[in-house]
């Protein structure tokens, strides 16, 4: 059962997009974003879903799994497009009842938001599917190394960053396994109301943390073996460099970003 | 041939919480661990095998007496990258020891550390994954993998270090037996072929008779060292310290209080069996 969170998973491959700098990657999230929130019109949407489109298909992600991380957020979409058609007023009435008004407006505009955000996490999923945590990781600590000067820990987090993704898959078993000890031995997770089912994770809970600090032990005394002693005088096998394809991506972000407001210029 | 490790009256007594006094583990120990070798530690629990591991590359730091490593005491503040990096510690339990997500990210943090440069750490993860057997894996998930993998992607890390001698403690304690042979078979090559001296703590007798030297600690001391024969043949002592010596010594054993005459050195299943043979058909 929790073995299905794929949320930050990532699938390893050698497709250009795989291959592409996490910098570039990063910075290219950041801009479709950006354009996303510019889109006000169909066809910037369709440019937008367009460009999406082809780089789940160049991605080789499989679709199954995009759809699969999904399932969680059904909830928030739903929500967010119940409450777009709910709150918006225009001036196409389609139906009111019990002194609430249906515009042709909130349906366009809830559509508009859903697809929004599905696109917006469809991007975050593409980025995290296809960049390894550590490379990920490596692009934040490099992209954010400026602030390094203002004595930010950049470093540490990026460490930190790393090894909460590294040990999100081995809790996950972990709480599984814990789960099933409770239950072997009569705990109900399922039946009661909800103060019932919160008071019956407190024995998943209890022994979930104290391990999970049992690790971190471990964990420290097997970095401290290996010559960890923070991020002075650390290098990187593989170090970060800049290829064609990042300066053609790069390119193709701009374009999209000035397509977007262009057409936004122009009313569409 | 010179001493990789040398502990000179190593006294610890690991602090006491609050007013409570502290657990003394060690008073007056002595080892010495020669260049090369592959010794397996022995004992019951809490007769201070992981304590004394921890003294190897100044995870813990002796109360009294010293640890030298190639020569270089372990409480000297500057010597300790220098130190850790000659010495590398397997631990039990493979999970909680790779850092990485990807088993060659993982392999290479050790070098990484160490402020090798970029093609350098490159040429040494490889070769650390081929020494393991696990290069066809570097680009997998380490959570993916058999305990017996991980384990040996952990090895991996610490010869991507290129250590002097690496310590195992109970390596294979969490493993499935083929995961245990995998990685038995993974440390005698690197001491076979590399040089690198081993020091094994182990609760499988088994695995300690493949060791060329035998180290009994008990209650903090020293109860007996020699060559697996000579260790195993003292069933007697073994068993004063709850410890079985492996099942062939212990059959031989048993046989003799039947009036057998058995060797208790035939540590081997095969050797041990010619060794009845010959008897029962005397």
């Amino acid at each position: 059962m929790l073995k299905d969170i794929t949320l930050g998973q990532y699938f390893p491959g050698k497709s250009p997009v795989h291959l592409l700098d996490p910098r570039t990657k990063l910075i290219m999230l950041v801009v479709y974003i950006v354009a996303l929130f510019l889109a006000v019109s169909w066809i910037s949407y369709a440019v937008m879903f367009a460009f999406l489109v082809i780089a789940i298909a160049v991605s080789r992600i499989p679709l199954k799994s995009i759809v699969k991380g999904m399932k969680p957020l059904v909830f928030i979409l739903v929500f967010t497009g119940i409450l777009n058609i709910f709150f918006t007023t225009g001036e196409k009435e389609l139906v009111s009842f019990w002194g609430i008004h249906i515009y042709w407006e909130g349906i366009v505009r809830a559509f508009f938001m859903m697809i929004r955000i599905l696109m917006l996490i469809t991007g975050t999923f593409l980025l995290t599917y296809t960049t390894s945590p550590i490379a990920l990781t490596d692009g934040l600590e490099s992209l954010l190394g400026p602030l390094k000067v203002l004595r930010l820990p950049v470093h540490e987090l990026a460490m930190m960053m790393c090894i909460a993704l590294r040990f999100i898959p081995t809790l996950i078993e972990e709480t599984d396994k814990i789960m099933s000890a409770q239950k072997a031995r009569g705990a109900d997770f399922e039946s009661g109301n909800l103060l019932e089912r919160v008071k019956a994770l407190v024995p998943i809970l209890v022994p979930l943390f104290i391990s999970a600090f049992r690790r971190a032990d471990e964990l420290a005394t097997a970095m401290e073996c290996r010559c960890y002693h923070g991020g002075d005088g650390r290098t990187k096998m593989k170090l970060l460099r800049y290829k064609g394809r990042d300066y053609g991506t790069y390119g193709l972000g701009i374009l999209l970003l000035a397509g977007v407001i262009v057409l936004r210029s122009f009313g569409l | 041939m010179s001493n990789a490790i040398s502990v000179e009256h190593l006294a610890y007594t690991y602090p006491g919480v609050d007013d409570t006094p502290g657990v003394a583990v060690f008073e007056d120990m002595n080892l010495t661990i020669e260049e090369g070798s592959f010794v397996a530690v022995l004992g019951g629990n809490g007769c201070g095998k992981s304590t004394l591991a921890k003294h190897f590359n100044s995870i813990l730091l002796p109360c009294g007496g010293k640890v030298y490593v190639c020569g270089m005491d372990t409480s000297d503040e500057e010597k300790l990258i220098s130190i850790r990096r000659r010495v590398g510690m397997v631990f039990q339990n493979p999970d909680n020891q790779i850092v990485a997500n990807v088993v060659e990210e993982d392999v290479a943090f050790g070098p990484e550390n160490l402020g090798v440069a970029s093609p350098v750490i490159r040429q040494r993860v490889d070769a650390a994954l081929q020494q393991v057997g696990m290069y066809d894996y570097r680009e997998h998930a380490p959570h993916l993998l058999s305990g017996g993998q991980k384990q040996r992607i952990a090895i991996a890390g610490i010869i991507a270090m290129q250590p002097k001698c690496i310590v195992l403690d109970e390596p294979t304690a969490m493993l499935d037996p083929r995961g245990r042979k995998e990685v038995m078979d993974t440390i005698l090559t690197l001491n076979r072929e590399k040089g690198i001296t081993v020091v094994l703590i182990t609760h499988h007798m088994d695995e300690a008779a493949k060791a060329q030297r035998v180290v009994v600690m008990s209650k903090g001391k020293v109860a007996a060292d020699g060559t697996p024969k000579e260790v195993f043949s003292q069933v007697e002592l073994l068993h004063s310290i709850r410890l079985a010596a492996p099942e062939t010594v212990e059959l031989s054993n048993e046989l003799n209080k039947y009036g057998f005459h058995l060797s208790l050195e035939n540590l081997e299943v095969e050797e041990c069996a010619q060794a009845l043979y010959d008897a029962v058909k005397a």
